[in-house]
Parts: structure tokens; sequence; C-alpha cells
């Protein structure tokens, strides 16, 4: 099953929900104020927000006067382009050496994302080395090597406690000389409003930049796609500690929608790079804006 | 959400040109209520559950008669906050004790909320209060799952049932009957983290409810849930009954609205939250401190029993006294700075204050490692420059910055920090006693 089939069937539960109200929306034919509302409620309840909603649904009214449109199905396709715009990004091409560092807060997803990370790398034929840097949690390295086995790559860990900052200079050594192309980081889960914490990320994000300079980087957030609006606050603060590149949004095979990712698109600029839509090590794939958003708003 | 601004004070805006009236007309209604709903769907509350909830509030609105001495923005939010209250239910709910030992607490959520770390946090919580908790390893299917369970027990000083993967009923059965036997009066199941929507996971827990029946199903949610909150509770509790709530990762910056639309959805209570990574972080869960919360409003009664914690008595009404009389020394200071440090940081604080919401706590001037640095210079100051800062010239200031081991500018800094709060002291003292925000 590819990816955007399984995001959809991922999806369906809340889709039937949803893709039923649309449809009806859609089908019904008359374009009033309850049509608009109806909308809006489908977008807010997509955890879209109020402000990007409302930005959102301007942008379609517009857009709707501007071309005189009359059929709810012109207004679906005028709706999917508006959002599809928003989450439109031009990504760098990677280069190697690469070291990606993922951060995020506890729970979302992490480590799971690093073995699915990891493993899509192996399978590209690049060599992989996996940093077990979240010495906080218990048994969070221990989590991290049944990744590194389930995905065949190299892990590097210290005990439990040790400084987070040294287990990923010990590992930018060994990298280097051993000329892994993809190493990739695994921080400990921490709130982003935590000062004391953002300093301990920081310092991993110089140490890298400074031992390894010639190296490609990339910092990812991982965000759990049941999280509402204050997934706003928790980019804008990591992009502020350490410069976020991307989003691995994870748990989209929940009925979540993960619709805040719109609202990140247009207020920070950050990216969803990868989505996270089951269990399984296969289960991360490249973001798709067209498909994302035809599975919330229905493709019919 | 560091834009996002407390309802009140967008309230106040909303009524700010209006002149004293006896009654709100019907547009200030719709332009009050559509703040409203905003500052509620910002915090996450559910899209249904703010459509009811406006439809009542803008009912009361309409009918009440504004008292005088107060200003219409006030009493709506007044409304607002009474409904909220009333809706997320209005006392503390205790966890419930089995007639027979041993208690069974069976914990649920989706993955990540943070069932492991509240599982210890709550077999801490029930050691302290003299009980003799178990907890049990019945998450068979996260990599390393019950290693976590197992040092998280050794944190809490409790004794770890596991059986490696076999099946989670067969052990969480053995569980009790093992506690009963070593005299434990209380048994905590830790299951795993499953979506509500997979139907061979939740059969399992409804597998483990039945052989056990137990006293408490917990169901565990990220305080930073957004609209789907409503789906999973309702999902877990259409299949599990639950008897309650927990809410997690409450120390973050998240107005946390899923737990009104969870009570709203589900009627049942939410007993305890998480506060922050220590095992010692949990609380019992305040529904009217919440409301506040919801609407950005702060949380003083948090904040004043925190204070309390932090300060004994009789420091506490020196330093009353000094604010009173404005006459605050760098000595009051030192000992502001160790309160607040007991308090939990003054991130914390802030989110508690009223009107503070706004502000990033993140804020690199409330930086931590800053106020270190404050108290290593007022403790190279001497006796004298202490009570009287005044005297504190540029001689002064270099031996206190060589002695304290920082620059000149934090000096600097901290004397116009110790100014500032100084001054706005005296404005308390003006205010009669209220914070000028």
């Amino acid at each position: 099953m590819g990816i955007f089939a399984k995001i959809k069937d991922a999806l369906k539960r809340t889709k039937d929900v949803i893709a039923y109200r649309l449809g009806k929306l859609f089908t019904g034919g008359v374009l009033n104020d309850e049509f608009y509302d109806e909308l809006e409620s489908i977008l807010l309840s997509a955890d879209i927000g109020s402000e990007t909603t409302e930005s959102i649904l301007d942008d379609l009214k517009k857009a709707t006067d501007k071309k005189m449109l009359t059929k709810p199905e012109q207004i679906r396709t005028e709706l999917k382009r508006i959002m599809c715009e928003i989450l439109d990004f031009e990504l760098p091409e990677e280069t190697y050496p690469l070291v990606i560092l993922v951060a995020g807060v506890n729970g979302v997803g992490k480590t799971t994302s690093i073995g699915k990370l990891a493993r899509n790398y192996k399978r590209a034929g690049k060599s992989v080395t996996i940093v077990a840097a979240d010495t906080f949690r218990a048994a969070a390295a221990d989590q991290l090597t049944i990744w590194a086995e389930r995905a065949g790559v190299r892990i590097v860990k210290q005990s439990e406690g040790s400084d987070a900052a040294s287990v990923v200079y010990d590992a930018l050594q060994s990298a280097k000389s051993k000329g892994t192309e993809v190493t990739i980081i695994d921080t400990a889960g921490r709130l982003h409003n935590k000062v004391n914490l953002m300093e301990e990320l920081k310092k991993i994000d110089r140490v890298i930049d400074r031992e390894f300079p010639q190296a490609m980087r990339l910092n990812y957030i991982v965000l759990d796609a049941t999280t509402g609006q204050n997934a706003l606050s928790q980019v804008d603060l990591f992009n502020e500690a350490i410069d976020i590149d991307g989003i691995i949004l994870t748990k989209l095979d929940g009925t979540a929608k993960g619709g805040v990712v719109l609202a990140i698109a247009g207020e920070e600029e950050v990216p969803v790079v990868y989505v996270g839509v089951g269990e399984g090590i296969d289960d991360l794939e490249k973001f798709d804006a067209a498909d994302f958003v035809d599975a919330i708003v229905g493709d019919r | 959400m560091g834009v996002f601004s407390g309802l009140g004070e967008k309230l106040k805006h909303v009524f700010g040109k209006l002149a004293n009236r006896g009654k709100l007309d019907e547009y200030e209604i719709k332009q009050a209520m559509r703040e409203i709903r905003i500052a509620l769907l910002e915090a996450d509350v559910n899209y249904s559950v703010v459509k009811d909830f406006i439809a009542k509030v803008s009912e009361r609105a309409k009918g009440e008669e504004i008292v005088k001495s107060v200003t219409p923005g006030q009493q709506v939010v007044k409304i607002v906050s009474d409904e909220l209250t009333e809706l997320m239910g209005t006392k503390n709910a205790k966890l419930d004790v089995a007639s027979k030992p041993p208690t069974v607490i069976m914990m649920c959520g989706l993955q990540g909320a943070g069932k492991t770390t509240m599982c210890g946090k709550l077999a801490a919580l029930l050691k302290k209060q003299g009980k003799k908790p178990l907890l049990v390893a019945c998450d068979i299917y996260r990599p390393a799952a019950i290693d976590q369970l197992e040092v998280v027990g050794r944190n809490a000083g409790t004794e770890v049932f596991a059986k490696g993967t076999q099946k989670p009923v067969k052990t969480a059965e053995q569980a009790v009957k093992y506690a009963l036997s070593m005299g434990m009066d209380t048994v905590i199941i830790d299951t795993a983290g499953r979506l509500h929507i997979n139907d061979d996971l939740m059969r399992e827990l409804e597998d483990i409810r039945r052989a056990l029946k137990p006293t408490e199903i917990l169901l565990t949610v990220d305080a930073m849930t957004g609209q789907d909150a409503v789906t999973v509770a309702t999902a877990f509790n259409d299949r599990l009954d639950i008897t309650g709530v927990i809410l997690t990762k409450l120390d973050g910056d998240t107005r946390g609205g899923a737990a009104l639309s969870i009570r709203a959805v589900t009627g049942k209570p939410i007993k305890f939250c998480g506060t922050g990574e220590k095992i010692a972080d949990i609380e019992p869960f305040y529904p009217d401190r919440m409301a506040s919360r919801i609407l950005g409003m702060g949380d003083v009664v948090s904040l004043v029993e925190r204070a309390q914690e932090a300060m004994d008595e009789e420091t506490m009404k020196r330093m009353e006294k000094r604010v009173k009389d404005a006459t605050f020394t760098l000595d009051d200071f030192l000992i502001q700075f160790d309160s607040l440090k007991k308090m939990g940081g003054i991130s914390e604080i802030m989110q508690m204050l009223p009107g503070m919401g706004r502000f990033n706590i993140s804020d690199k001037d409330i930086d931590e490692k800053r106020i270190e640095r404050f108290k290593a210079i007022i403790n190279s100051m001497t006796k004298k420059e202490r009570e009287h800062p005044e005297i504190i010239k540029s001689s002064r200031r270099r031996r206190i910055s060589a002695g304290s081991g920082t620059t000149i500018q934090d000096v600097n800094q901290l004397l116009k920090q110790f100014e500032q709060t100084r001054e706005l002291m005296r404005k308390m003292k003006n205010n009669k006693g209220r914070l000028p925000f």
C-alpha cells in the first residue's frame, strides 16, 4: 500500500465524519453564511486554529468573488489550492555528511521517528549512526537501541545521566573517522518553556557546528498530530533556540488531523518534512501537501 | 501561545469605550462572545463544546444586571468564569479506595501521554500518604517500556511487578495476588499506549478491566491535546467507563482547554495533574484554577499557596510589612530570589500571575542563571550597601563586580531592577496592595 493510501486509510475514520459533512456541504448548492459557518467549523475541528481558519476563509471568499465561483465543488478546489499554497515549501537538497538533530517535547515520538528515519536512509544505501543523547528519560537509550537493531544501524550511547553534549561530541568524532554519511541525534524530550533544558539543546547545537562544520545540518522538531494550538508555541520556542528546518508530524494514524501545521507554516514558516502514520518501522514518509490537504478536506 | 493575551484584557478592550450603563446591548454581547469564542478555541477547547458554552453564557449575559461598581467587561468575565468552573466541576475529586484491598488503579491512554512517568508519580504520592503500592508492567509492546517502569519504580521506592511479554491480563492478575500476599494495599497497572481506534488493543484493556474490576480507571491525557481530545476521551470512556482523568505536562505553556472538553463530553472528573519532570511533580486537580488558566486569567490561588510553602510565616510577615511600607532592601530582594526558586522558578510563577499570560515566559529577562548572578552580587555587598543601595557609586560597583565575579554591567542591571521593583511596590502601596496590571 502506498503511503498516501496509507495516510488516507489512517485518516479514514475521521475523514468519514468530515468527508461526510464536507460532501453534504459541497453538494448542497447554496453559498450562504451557513455554508461558510459549516466550513469554518470543519477547519477549526481539524486544529487549524481560529486565526488561520479566519485567514483561509477570507482568502477563499475573495477568490470566490474574483473568479465568480458559484458551485460548491469549485470552492472545494479553491479551498485546497489555498491550503496547499500555505504548506508548500522548497526543501534544500541533502548532501553528505549529514547531521540531523531531532528535538521536541516529551512523548511526541522522537525516538520512534528516529528509528524510522534511520531505516529510510539505510534503505537508500547510506551509512547511518544514531546517537542516544536522551540521557534523561529512564531507559531511553534502551528503547533507541532496539530501534537501531530493527533498522540495522550503528548506535552511540553512554550511561544514563551523562552529559548529552558529550555523547554528541563522541559520536561526531567517530562519525568523522568512520566517514558516516548520516548521523541522527535523539535528544531528551523537553517542554519548550524550560529555559535550562533549552540551553542544553543550544549547547548540543553548538557542539555540532564546532565539531563537524563540513557536514550539512538539519534540525527537526517532532510534533504530535494530536497537539492543539500549543504546537505553535513549541515551534516558536524551539526555533528560537536552534533554527528548525522542518517538522516531523507523528501519530497521524489516529483520528487527529494535525491541522495546526497550517498555522505553523503561515506564522513560523517551518515546513512539514515527514509524516508518521503507524507503529511499523516503514511508517514514515515524505510529506506531500496536496495529499495532506486531500486527507483533511476530501478528494471527491 | 506567547502572543495570546488574557481574555480579561481583550474584553476590557471590547467594553473599553463604553460608558457605565445598566445593561449590555445585543451588539456588545455579540462582540464579547466572539472574543470568548476565540479565547476558548485558542486554548484548544473543542469546537462543539465552545459552541454550547457560548450559547449558555450569552443567554446569561443578556439577562444579567450589571453591578454598579464593576465594568461590564469584568461582569462578563465573571459569568464566563462561573460557567467554566461549573462545567469543570467545583471540587477536587479524590482517588477512590477499595473497601476490600487491594485498590486497583488501571492507567490507560494514547502513546506518549505520560502514563509510565505518571504511574511512578502516583506510587510516590501514595507512599507518602502511608500506602503500600505495587507497580505492574503491562506495556509489552513499546521497546524498553518495562525497563522504564523499573527505573521509575526505583525512583519512587516502589516494587515493580513484571513478567516480560506474557499476556497483560495474566500479569495483572498475578500482580494482584502477589500484592495481597505481600500485604500491599494498592496496585497500579501501567498499560501500553494505544490508539482509541485500535480495536485489538482496546479489547485487551477491556479484558483487564473485566478480570480485575479496578477501583479506578484513569485516562492519562496530554494537556497540550487539541480538538481530538474529545474523540479520544469518548472512545476510552465508551469502552472502559473510566473513573477519572489525569492531565499531564501541565508545566508547559498550554492553556489546557482539553481538560474542559473532556470533562464536558465524559462528565468524568480530572483527578490529578503532572507539573514537572521530577517524581514529586504531581498535584491534585482544582477545576476553578484551571478555568482561570484556560481564560488566561492567572492562577493566583496556586501562587499564594506556593508562596506560603516557600516562605515561613515570619519572613512572610516581615516581607509584607516591607512591601506595605515600601522599605524594601536588597536583603529582602535576596530572600525573594530564594523563595522564588523554592516556588518553582520564575517562569512558573509568571504563568500564574494574572495578565502575565501574554508574556513570553522563556524570555531571557527571567533566565534563572541571571538570578544566580544577582544573588552572587548581593552577597558581595556590605550590610550598609544592601540597606542603602543609593550609596553604591562607581568604586563600590567595581569592588562588588570583582568580588562576585560579574561585570559592572551586571551590577548596574541588578540595581536597576531593584529600583524598578521598589517602584512597583510604591505603586502597589498606592493601589492598596493590588498589582497594577
